[in-house]
């Protein structure tokens, strides 16, 4: 059987998200039993969590999360890794073994900084020079997959139901203001670790649910710009375009919204003058990254959250707020079990996004 | 000449003597008030046929065949004849024959949403074709007060991805190249003059119209470039790549003559090569020429032949200036064509879109243009396949020809067309009604709109831009490896 990224393999999933506007940092407790409550969206095939501001004294630098095959993989990146950036801190990350989660790869910490006359001659900012770095790594080191790799944050992942992966981490221990997760439920997958979700690259990380009948149109637009889908998965690519259009063509998140799940035409025609230019210029602009088909996407970055539905809302996304603290989720069940007493539940219209961000930095 | 069709009657015939009068190639007669039959004219038209009120009149092929013989076949023999006998270029019309070259569209099969995702009911929802069609800039620019500037150039807008194809004023008649203007008004789509210059009366459609500039240029001064929304560069043609154009003097009358600004009785020669353009230089030089004799106020666009190295020729165009290029495939049609060109000059437009497309992704360079296919587009399906292998429109001049009548006789250089369409004849050109042959047009392009949203709502894709290029949503069926790999598609069950 051909595992993922060889064979383009489609899922139905569960998705949460936890976000402390105040910038308090929480446990990977209440995310855990968030995700479980939809226990039977996923199918043990693949779970995993994304979590900002749980590295403070490291978040200057850039954390790296790499499973390896192999000692020998594990050995050539760190030479890779010794030529170009400046290792602070490395470390096995730690984990807590469960007889659910098996066939477990080693997984690998690296607190790294660039070099500076490497980062210099490459005339590159040093967000392009890592992730440049991190996308060889993944191409062209056999055995080798980096899991995330932004500021501050981390995303743990394994084939599992995701409360399972949740011990095996021992999220419980991180605390962190900013909280997603993912339980999948693919049609048709070995199970291998690196495709289970949130996918990520720098400090973005998506968790999705859904599947995206744009895909190709969308991948091979994407691809034109440098990027390199390998996993054939929605979140891939659903990531590679909020990364080109916020870093490289500097759009705000609300823009890549009004992008990728852009308003109808005949909504567009409705509009002021003004709107109605704008709008009409992002969709013929970027005509290329118009998702369509069923998603609920959670974006994590640093210092916010956003969730968005596709256009005709053909996936569940339900959010909720209570003081400081505002939840998304696939389901209100998996909001009500850990905040029994929300302030305001709503479900964001399709093509509304939702964005939340710290209104100031915690400690 | 031995007769190609046999023309008979059957007892329902009412000697009303209607296909007599119809038919325009003098394949039926009346002598001493009886029907008399020149098998040996008829081209297989079927006027007679379609106007006999009471479906008395048949055409079937003659019996009498030669005898067989597996490399010569009937045709060959025949054709070495008629050039026996006349010493000639051998001159057809319309698209390459049945046979030789595999349609490809035929075995590219569509996907569908099952279960993991849903369909979407184009009766319910949404469906969006309206179609951009021209350049975008690599990045996009704010103002002071961090507003996005609309920096796109000059483009098109269309409501569904199909438009007309070039035909000229000349090779068919002005009420054909009204009944498309109009059509094309109605639809929010765009119509092609073709290289024979612009009736000044169709002038008010300046919003739907595209103006060709081809090597001869006949018919084209500022009023003209300007009473366009696009300005086409003709470098080539499906059906005759690498040769010029002829129209006879016979067709050059009356307003015709003044349109093309020829004089009347006079050859119209377009020249195999623009006589300025010798390489891809002198193209970009064109197309800037274009752009300020027109104030940059209307995208251009380069049309040529799918040829054997059509992917480099492509990326040349897109670095040119040009704001989108028209590929017309081996299978496209004409007016008039030497037939062993038509017949063996060219690639399919499927195989030319599906390089074209991926090169210029791979140059990056797919945003500067767009693509426009055309060269046989018969129906939806072949519509929502072609976008979906890359382009971002396609264009119809055989299927919109059918739509007014044609039944592809495949004599369109005779200029006796039987149904007013590919004639300058006045008995014969008013046969067409140009707003019947309008709402005939506008009827043909809204069917295969919806159809096309069928399709798409089956896959699950509520916009066109998500169909563009979406390799994913075809799979092929009887073709080898290669075949597969240049069209960037999967084996059915893959």
């Amino acid at each position: 059987m051909k595992k993922e990224g060889e064979v383009r393999i489609s899922s139905g999933c569960a998705i949460c998200g936890i976000f402390c506007k105040d910038g308090r940092r929480i446990t990977g407790d209440a995310i855990k039993r968030s995700i479980s409550v939809m226990h039977n969206r996923s199918n043990g095939l693949g779970g995993g969590f994304a979590a900002y501001g749980i590295y403070p004294q490291y978040k200057d630098f850039f954390a790296l999360h790499i499973f390896y095959d192999s000692l020998s993989s594990r050995e050539e990146t760190e030479r890779f890794l010794d030529r170009r950036f400046d290792i602070i801190n490395l470390s096995k990350i730690p984990i807590r073994q469960t007889p659910r989660i098996s066939d477990a790869p080693l997984v690998w910490r690296y607190f790294v900084t660039p070099l500076p006359h490497m980062l210099a001659d490459s005339q590159l900012d040093e967000d392009e020079y890592t992730s440049r770095a991190m996308i060889r790594i993944n191409n062209s080191i056999q055995g080798a997959y980096v899991v995330s790799c932004g500021k501050d944050m981390g995303v743990f992942k394994a084939v599992g139901y995701p409360e399972d992966v949740a011990d095996f981490y021992r999220i419980d221990e991180y605390e962190g203001y900013s909280w997603t997760a993912h339980g999948r439920y693919p049609t048709n997958t070995p199970g291998w670790w690196a495709g289970s979700h949130p996918f990520s690259l720098l400090d973005l990380t998506v968790v999705h649910n859904g599947e995206i009948s744009s895909y190709d149109a969308n991948r091979r637009a994407v691809e034109m710009y440098g990027y390199s889908c390998n996993l054939l998965t929605d979140t891939e690519v659903i990531t590679y375009i909020l990364d080109y259009l916020t870093r490289k063509q500097g759009l705000g998140l609300k823009e890549c919204a009004e992008v990728m799940a852009a308003p109808f035409w005949s909504t567009i025609a409705a509009k002021d003058e003004e709107e109605r230019r704008r709008l009409s210029y992002l969709r013929k602009m970027f005509s290329a990254f118009l998702v369509t088909g069923p998603f609920s996407i959670i974006v994590g970055y640093s210092g916010g959250m956003m969730a968005l539905n596709d256009r005709l809302k053909l996936r569940s996304l339900v959010a909720a707020q209570k003081g400081d603290t505002v939840y998304f989720s696939s389901e209100e069940a998996a909001i009500r079990v850990i905040e029994p007493a929300p302030d305001r539940v709503w479900k964001p219209r399709g093509g509304e996004a939702v964005i939340v961000s710290l209104e100031r930095r915690g400690i | 000449m031995r007769a190609r069709y046999r023309i008979r009657k059957d007892e329902e015939c009412i000697s009303c003597f209607k296909c007599a009068k119809e038919c325009s190639f003098g394949a039926i007669g009346v002598v001493d008030g009886r029907l008399v039959f020149h098998h040996d004219k008829c081209v297989d038209c079927q006027r007679c046929v379609s106007s006999c009120p009471t479906g008395a009149v048949f055409i079937s092929e003659d019996m009498n065949r030669f005898r067989a013989n597996s490399v010569f076949k009937e045709d060959d023999i025949r054709e070495i004849g008629l050039q026996a006998s006349t010493g000639g270029v051998l001159l057809s019309s319309m698209g390459a024959r049945d046979g030789q070259v595999p349609v490809y569209f035929d075995k590219l099969l569509l996907n569908a949403s099952q279960v993991t995702n849903p369909s979407i009911d184009p009766l319910r929802e949404p469906m969006e074709t309206a179609v951009f069609l021209g350049q975008r800039p690599e990045r996009v620019e704010r103002g002071v007060d961090g507003r996005l500037v609309d920096n796109l150039p000059p483009h098109l807008e269309l409501s569904t991805p199909v438009m007309f194809s070039a035909m000229s004023y000349g090779a068919i008649s002005l009420n054909v190249h009204k009944a498309l203007a109009l059509a094309a008004q109605e639809l929010g789509t765009y119509w092609n003059t073709g290289e024979g210059g612009l009736h000044e009366s169709l002038y008010p459609y300046v919003r739907n119209t595209i103006v060709q500039v081809a090597s001869g240029r006949f018919g084209v001064h500022e009023t003209y470039l300007n009473s366009a929304a696009a300005i086409e560069i003709k470098i080539g043609q499906g059906a005759k790549p690498g040769i010029g154009g002829h129209l006879t003097g016979k067709k050059i009358v009356g307003d015709v003559s003044r349109t093309r600004m020829v004089p009347e009785g006079m050859d119209a020669i377009s020249p195999a090569p623009h006589h300025d353009i010798y390489s891809i230089e002198d193209l970009a030089q064109l197309v800037m020429s274009l752009k300020e004799v027109t104030g940059y106020r209307k995208p251009v666009i380069v049309k040529v032949a799918a040829v054997h190295n059509i992917a480099p020729i492509a990326s040349g165009i897109a670095r040119s200036g040009a704001d989108m290029i028209s590929i017309d495939g081996y299978r496209g049609g004409t007016g008039a064509a030497p037939k062993r060109i038509r017949d063996n000059v060219g690639i399919p437009i499927e195989l030319a879109i599906a390089v074209v497309d991926q090169r210029l992704r791979e140059e990056r360079i797919r945003d500067r243009v767009g693509i426009i296919a055309s060269g046989s587009i018969r129906s939806s399906a072949d519509v929502v396949k072609a976008i979906a292998l890359g382009a971002d429109a396609v264009s119809i001049g055989t299927a919109a020809l059918c739509a007014l009548g044609c039944h592809i006789c495949a004599s369109c250089h005779t200029g006796r067309c039987a149904w007013g369409l590919a004639t300058q004849d006045p008995e014969l050109t008013k046969r067409l009604d140009p707003d019947e042959g309008a709402r005939r047009l506008v009827n043909l392009v809204n069917a295969w709109t919806k159809e096309i949203k069928e399709m798409m709502g089956g896959m699950g894709i509520n916009s066109i831009e998500a169909l563009r290029g979406n390799r994913r949503a075809l799979r092929g069926v009887d073709l080898n490896v290669k075949e597969l790999e240049i069209l960037g598609i999967g084996y059915a069950g893959e």
